[in-house]
């Protein structure tokens, strides 16, 4: 069995066992922590820094999703400078990204009374909707970078490899190997990346064309000429080069 | 490889070569990045500048190189090896300070039967040149250096991490990898001791945050070079997961030195709690810039005054800027701070790897702000929200405030963000990127105010801010402004006073420059 930690989470004094994150231990007596690009099923980044917490002693706040217990922390999960900049986080992200399709992050901007525009000279992140296969589109001005999907994409599920990161600073966003269309690249459609996407940055084409307006008649016709018209060209005689 | 098969053998070779190898004098750049050291100057990092041959080991060698390595490897366990390095006092030289001896044990302590040490030469800063010299003018330094460290925690295998941008850098080191192999002196059996250490080169592609040890290690893994949350820190888990001790090329370059002259002799330089010697790239506002090496504790103003030789063109000192782009400006009250890893923490600065920009009069803090946070936020791996979106806010009002559209609340704003970045970004970048701003607004704060409030750029500095005009009396006609101006704003017959079009100047300040008889002023009202 594992060894037991004894430590304080806002006043309360538990015991959980070593190894367990803040997040894990704050749960286990009922006190939530809010997430953003945290994950049950992905490795954990710390990368939205909303789950950041106090720990008496330390300089920094530290990210709960994280860090582990240690005997006799003092952790708080509400003190001033935590709720301060929480809201200021929330505050950033809604500045700069379309977040009218997070209604968890939209919740906490309620919750934490961040000022939507706050910064309303923030430049915001402004990409096109990204078309280029018949499975899901890539609306990347809804992205907040949790990175979730590169990481089912990658090692947390799918060993696919075809998105990351790219650019840096304020122009970081998910990308393919050179920008390529999905279909050119490792990509094989499994959707895991969609089925973790918090913000509707990625999402089914079907759902997209829905809200678009296309009536459900109208889709299955798209998708089923698409079909089509791919059986009858592939059903084509490929030797010998004969292309048109 | 010699075929030795006892150190001794090793020991007689050095003298060997010692007799044979003809003593030089050092050379020193008549006007380049060293000159001869001043007064003030003690060089240990530097020792070896201008008088070997880089290229050749038995210059090296001639210079007791290897030396401390034969005597570690042959009559001190590492834990002695540790005990003197922490002993001396030595810290990390790649910004932080983290105790060196410290480090080593908590790595050597680390379970593990591969482990690795790893010598940070990405050199990020921009203007920093230390680390550069140092690579290109005694590698085997740092590689000793590295083996004597890999022998203390016990490791196989080496990094250096140098940026692409360092090609002579990465030439002279791979030559001196290859020679200090070929005399057994790296690889397997080194010096017939039966201790096997190697390594080898690896480049990054010069991205900044590629300096932070979490990002440097996953380039070296050969993902895209960002950081990752510590704990754990590298001593524990490093590279590929094996507990890795990471160093600046500096902190290695120190170590033979200790080993040979003793713990006491590197204390005794310096500070109680900074030891020893720091190079500094020594730039901006002064009469000599160039690579400087003080020993630790020395005042900024016998760096300014009695190494640098003062501000250039009799100009009024402004501030120093410590610790690259992460760093803070100190101003005129602050030049006696020592400079010591707490008392320029303590002063709102921090001694970072050892840029050091000295500004005159001349020099708006407004926009030296900015200009900092426009390289961090362009630099910013863009991984944590609070450094991605943090420092592009902080650009956003500094340029606003340049530009003369700053407002009531701006100054109160950049505090919130600074704190905010600082405290909770992942990775070093984030927590250090609002020290140029604190530090501006904890000791330039009326040049704020005056950008905000009353429209002025009191340095004269900000173009938006700034009118140029012709005092006619000076002018004498020569016409040189207006062939001269880029976009046609001046007029004026030859001979006759000229004037200058406000509603056509673009402020570029040529004129300014050009004018023979200091007729052109600008003013900023
Ligand atoms: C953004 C950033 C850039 C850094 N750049 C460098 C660098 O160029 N060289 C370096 O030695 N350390 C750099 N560091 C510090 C390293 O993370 C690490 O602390 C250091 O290499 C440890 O070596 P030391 O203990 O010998 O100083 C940087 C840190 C941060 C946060
Ligand atoms: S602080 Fe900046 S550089 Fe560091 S991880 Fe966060 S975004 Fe990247």
């Amino acid at each position: 069995m594992k060894k037991e930690i004894q430590l304080t989470i806002d006043g309360n004094t538990i015991q959980v066992p070593e190894g367990t994150t803040i997040l894990k231990a704050a749960e286990s007596i009922g006190i939530k922590i809010p997430t953003i690009c945290y994950h049950d099923y992905c490795t954990a980044n710390a990368l939205c820094r909303i789950c950041v917490v106090e720990i008496e002693g330390s300089r920094t706040l530290i990210p709960s999703c994280v860090a582990k217990v240690s005997s006799d922390m003092q952790v708080k999960t509400k003190s001033e400078r935590v709720i301060k900049s929480r809201k200021t986080i929330l505050e950033m992200l809604v500045s700069s990204i379309d977040l009218s399709e997070s209604p968890e992050i939209l919740n906490m901007i309620d919750e934490y009374e961040a000022n939507p525009s706050r910064f309303p000279d923030a430049e915001r992140r402004e990409h096109a909707v990204i078309d280029d296969n018949p499975m899901f589109i890539r609306d990347y001005e809804k992205c907040i970078l949790c990175w979730r999907c590169v990481q089912v994409c990658a090692e947390d599920a799918q060993y696919t490899f075809a998105i990351n990161f790219s650019g840096r600073g304020y122009e970081t966003q998910i990308n393919t190997f050179y920008e390529k269309p999905l279909p050119e690249t490792s990509c094989v459609f499994c959707g895991q990346c969609i089925g973790v996407c918090p913000t509707g940055a990625l999402k089914p084409k079907r759902e997209w064309l829905l809200q678009d307006g296309y009536q459900p008649e109208e889709i299955m016709l798209l998708t089923r000429t698409q079909r089509k018209k791919k059986t009858k060209s592939s059903a084509r005689p490929s030797s010998g080069g004969s292309h048109e | 490889m010699p075929n030795f098969n006892h150190p001794d053998m090793y020991q007689a070779l050095f003298s060997d070569i010692k007799t044979n190898t003809p003593i030089k004098s050092p050379v020193y750049e008549k006007s380049g990045e060293i000159a001869a050291p001043t007064p003030k100057e003690i060089r240990v990092v530097l020792r070896n500048y201008g008088k070997i041959d880089p290229e050749n080991i038995n210059e090296y060698i001639s210079q007791d190189g290897y030396q401390a390595l034969l005597t570690c490897l042959t009559s001190y366990s590492p834990e002695q090896v540790i005990q003197v390095i922490t002993d001396s006092g030595l810290r990390g030289r790649g910004g932080a300070g983290f105790p060196a001896g410290k480090k080593w044990q908590f790595t050597k302590n680390s379970p593990g039967e591969i482990k690795f040490v790893v010598c940070n030469a990405d050199e990020g800063d921009p203007g920093a040149f230390m680390n550069r010299r140092v690579l290109e003018d005694d590698p085997h330094a740092v590689i000793e250096g590295m083996v004597i460290a890999a022998y203390a925690i016990g490791a196989t295998q080496g990094y250096v991490y140098c940026r692409a941008e360092y090609p002579q850098a990465v030439r002279r080191m791979n030559i001196a990898l290859k020679q200090a192999r070929e005399l057994g002196l790296l690889g397997k059996n080194i010096m017939a001791t039966g201790f096997d250490f190697d390594i080898e080169v690896r480049m990054g592609a010069g991205a900044f945050v590629c300096g932070e040890e979490t990002a440097l290690m996953a380039s070296i893994e050969g993902h895209r070079g960002e950081p990752r949350p510590r704990p754990p820190f590298p001593a524990v888990s490093g590279l590929w997961g094996k507990p890795t001790n990471i160093n600046n090329v500096e902190t290695f370059a120190n170590v033979p030195q200790i080993i040979l002259k003793g713990a006491e002799w590197f204390a005794s330089m310096g500070t109680e709690k900074s030891k020893g010697t720091k190079t500094f790239a020594l730039a901006g506002d002064v009469n000599h810039t160039g690579l400087i090496e003080v020993p630790l504790g020395i005042s900024l103003r016998e760096i300014v005054y009695d190494v640098g030789g003062g501000i250039k063109n009799n100009k009024g000192f402004k501030a120093v800027q410590t610790g690259g782009p992460m760093g803070g400006c100190l101003p005129e009250d602050y030049l006696d701070t020592p400079v010591d890893y707490e008392a320029l923490a303590a002063a709102g600065s921090i001694m970072g790897s050892g840029g050091m920009i000295v500004m005159d009069e001349d020099t708006c803090m407004v926009d030296i702000a900015r200009f900092f946070m426009d390289f961090i936020q362009d630099e910013s791996c863009g991984k944590c929200t609070p450094c991605r979106v943090g420092t592009h806010s902080m650009l956003e009002i500094l340029t606003r405030i340049c530009e003369g559209k700053g407002k009531d609340g701006d100054i109160e704003e950049l505090e919130h963000l600074s704190k905010v970045t600082r405290i909770n970004s992942l990775c070093g970048l984030g927590q250090g990127a609002p020290n140029p701003v604190e530090s501006t607004l904890k000791h330039f704060r009326e040049e704020y105010e005056a950008h905000i409030y009353e429209k002025r750029c009191p340095a004269k500095v900000c173009r938006d801010l700034v009118q140029f005009s012709i005092i006619e009396d000076d002018c004498t006609g020569c016409m040189v402004c207006a062939r001269n101006c880029p976009v046609e704003a001046i007029e004026g017959e030859k001979k006759q006073p000229h004037s200058i079009d406000p509603e056509v100047c673009i402020k570029c300040g040529i004129c300014y420059n050009v004018c023979l008889f200091e007729a052109v002023v600008r003013q900023s009202e």
